[in-house]
């Protein structure tokens, strides 16, 4: 199959690679990237003629870099290469070229190409907006969609965010190990991120959960890198888990489904077993951090047949060690929900009530607060917490799913 | 005579497909497949999980050594296999080209199988 499909599917799957390396030899992000475009043009062309090459990731770094070089030889600093009407024809010379580029550069390469998105002086948005459009190759229009913003906005926050990349200082040595570790830590950040700017969507339906896929692949083409990285397993794993429960997250208005009362039948089972898999590789490492730890929590959910089967008791001692390597509001009152289960509502309620002020402004606090002082029988309480959770809410199915409880009382 | 269909592809394209498309191969595969189980010609058959959950054992080693990832570092993984029934090398061929006009792309090693024992929870 030579037909556009595979062609853009290689496409997609070369251009992390393939940028990452035109970058490392241009040197310059504007350049790598009209390097890319201009080889993935003459791919369309030429592999319909003559079908795909041997290695299509080495065959569009050759020729984007062919493309390239024109502009930049003035500056004496490129040797000629063969023209690609040689490479694409001879398949010799592909295994040749292929060769030539060594397969371990690829891994600080991609890194590298990460890395430079998460740049500190970048808000986590603009972070988010120039990796999906550097590293994925999304287009402007997909990522103004994905983030509900006119596609002018997006493109002007785009390039703001380019200018700013560009005169920032890019580490081009190879990293040392400590700088690599630092380096996954904060790329691994921003892609998790990413995942939650999908997550956060309001079902399938919406294009804002495709974010999520795209963080899945960002991390397994860097975990097929870096391959013995438990904490990259464990962000990969805790992506792949919730993503699988996507499908039973939302009702057919888009309202919320909580756990309890999803579906179970209606999980990816594949993307499970996968998420599974790479927990059980994770802990066999022994050097637990806090990916792995909510992949964990993640993974009790995920093999629980029935709400009632969930092994709550540890999801609750999760939670403390969560609490203990990040501690945060946010993760208390996640451990919370946990207690509530395996000790009761007034212990919960006990656990986040020295949180108000830090949550006053949480929608997710005054949610479970309402639904603690509702099962101990506090109904006005209650249904002051729910008012301020609805007046919170981000969406309007979080707003419907509080009113739904307050009906209840 | 059982040949094993080993299927090598680029995983990175695999996984660049839409669920769409790969749900489109599996549908165009399952057609292939029933053809293949009417006429009594397919065993078993395994889809992998991405070779990042792949953990290797390198057996050179006392005690032997445990690998994360897969085996090799290939341009190509190894993605499944099928197990066939085929009375000469060109009727597995067949079956592997018919395969293969369901899922282009990458390449399917024909291998004869030398010994089989069939899952033995199955009997």
């Amino acid at each position: 199959m030579t037909d556009i499909a595979w062609i853009e599917a290689a496409l997609t799957a070369a251009r992390p690679r393939a940028v990452s390396a035109l970058l490392r030899y241009f040197r310059d992000l504007d350049i790598a990237e009209e390097a890319f475009q201009e080889a993935s043009l003459k791919a369309l062309t030429k592999w319909m003629e003559n079908g795909p090459p041997r290695d299509p990731t080495a065959w569009l770094i050759f020729v984007g870099r062919n493309a390239a070089i024109d502009g930049v030889r003035r500056q004496g600093k490129f040797t000629d290469l063969p023209d690609e009407e040689a490479l694409s024809d001879d398949s010799d010379a592909e295994a040749e070229m292929a060769d030539r580029l060594d397969s371990a550069d690829y891994r600080d390469d991609i890194l590298r190409l990460l890395f430079i998105c998460c740049h500190p002086d970048l808000p986590n948005t603009q972070q988010i907006a120039l990796a999906l459009r550097i590293v994925s190759g999304l287009t402007v229009g997909q990522i103004s969609r994905a983030f509900l913003v006119s596609e002018a906005a997006m493109e002007q926050r785009i390039t703001r965010a380019k200018r700013r990349v560009a005169n920032a200082d890019v580490p081009f040595e190879t990293p040392n190990a400590v700088d690599r570790a630092e380096r996954l830590g904060i790329v691994a950040t921003m892609l998790y991120l990413i995942f939650n700017e999908g997550y956060s969507a309001a079902g399938e339906q919406d294009g804002r959960a495709a974010l999520c896929d795209e963080a899945i692949r960002l991390a397994r083409l860097l975990l097929g890198l870096f391959q013995a990285e438990p904490e990259l397993m464990g962000l990969m794993a805790l992506m792949l888990l919730q993503r699988a429960r996507m499908p039973a997250r939302f009702d057919a208005l888009g309202n919320v489904i909580l756990l309890d009362e999803q579906d179970r039948s209606q999980w990816d089972r594949k993307m499970i077993a996968e998420g599974l898999a790479l927990v059980d590789k994770a802990m066999r490492h022994r050097t637990p951090g806090p990916y792995q730890v909510q992949a964990a929590i993640a993974a009790l959910h995920a093999r629980a047949s029935t709400p009632a089967a969930t092994d709550w008791p540890q999801i609750d001692l999760l939670y403390a060690t969560l609490e203990q390597m990040q501690p945060s509001p946010v993760v208390t009152l996640n451990r919370a929900v946990a207690a509530a289960k395996v000790s009761g509502p007034a212990t919960a309620l006990a656990m986040i009530e020295p949180l108000g002020a830090e949550l006053s402004g949480y929608f997710y606090f005054f949610g479970l607060k309402g639904n603690l002082l509702k099962q101990l029988g506090r109904k006005g309480e209650a249904r002051v917490a729910f008012d301020r959770a609805i007046a919170l809410a981000g969406s309007t199915a979080e707003a419907a799913h509080i009113r739904s409880q307050l009906d209840q009382l | 005579m059982q040949y094993a269909i080993l299927c090598y592809n680029s995983e990175a394209t695999i996984s660049a497909w839409t669920k769409e498309e790969d749900d489109a191969c599996m549908t165009r595969l399952a057609v292939v497949q029933d053809s293949l189980i009417q006429r009594g010609k397919l065993g078993p058959v395994a889809r992998l999980l991405p070779t990042t959950t792949a953990t290797t054992l390198r057996k050179d080693h006392e005690p032997p050594l445990v690998i994360d990832g897969p085996f090799a570092e290939t341009k190509e993984q190894l993605l499944g296999f099928y197990v066939v029934d085929a009375e000469s090398l060109d009727e597995a061929l067949d079956i592997a080209r018919d395969l293969g006009r369901a899922n282009p792309g990458g390449s399917y090693e024909i291998r004869p199988i030398g010994l089989y024992h069939p899952d033995p929870r199955r009997p």
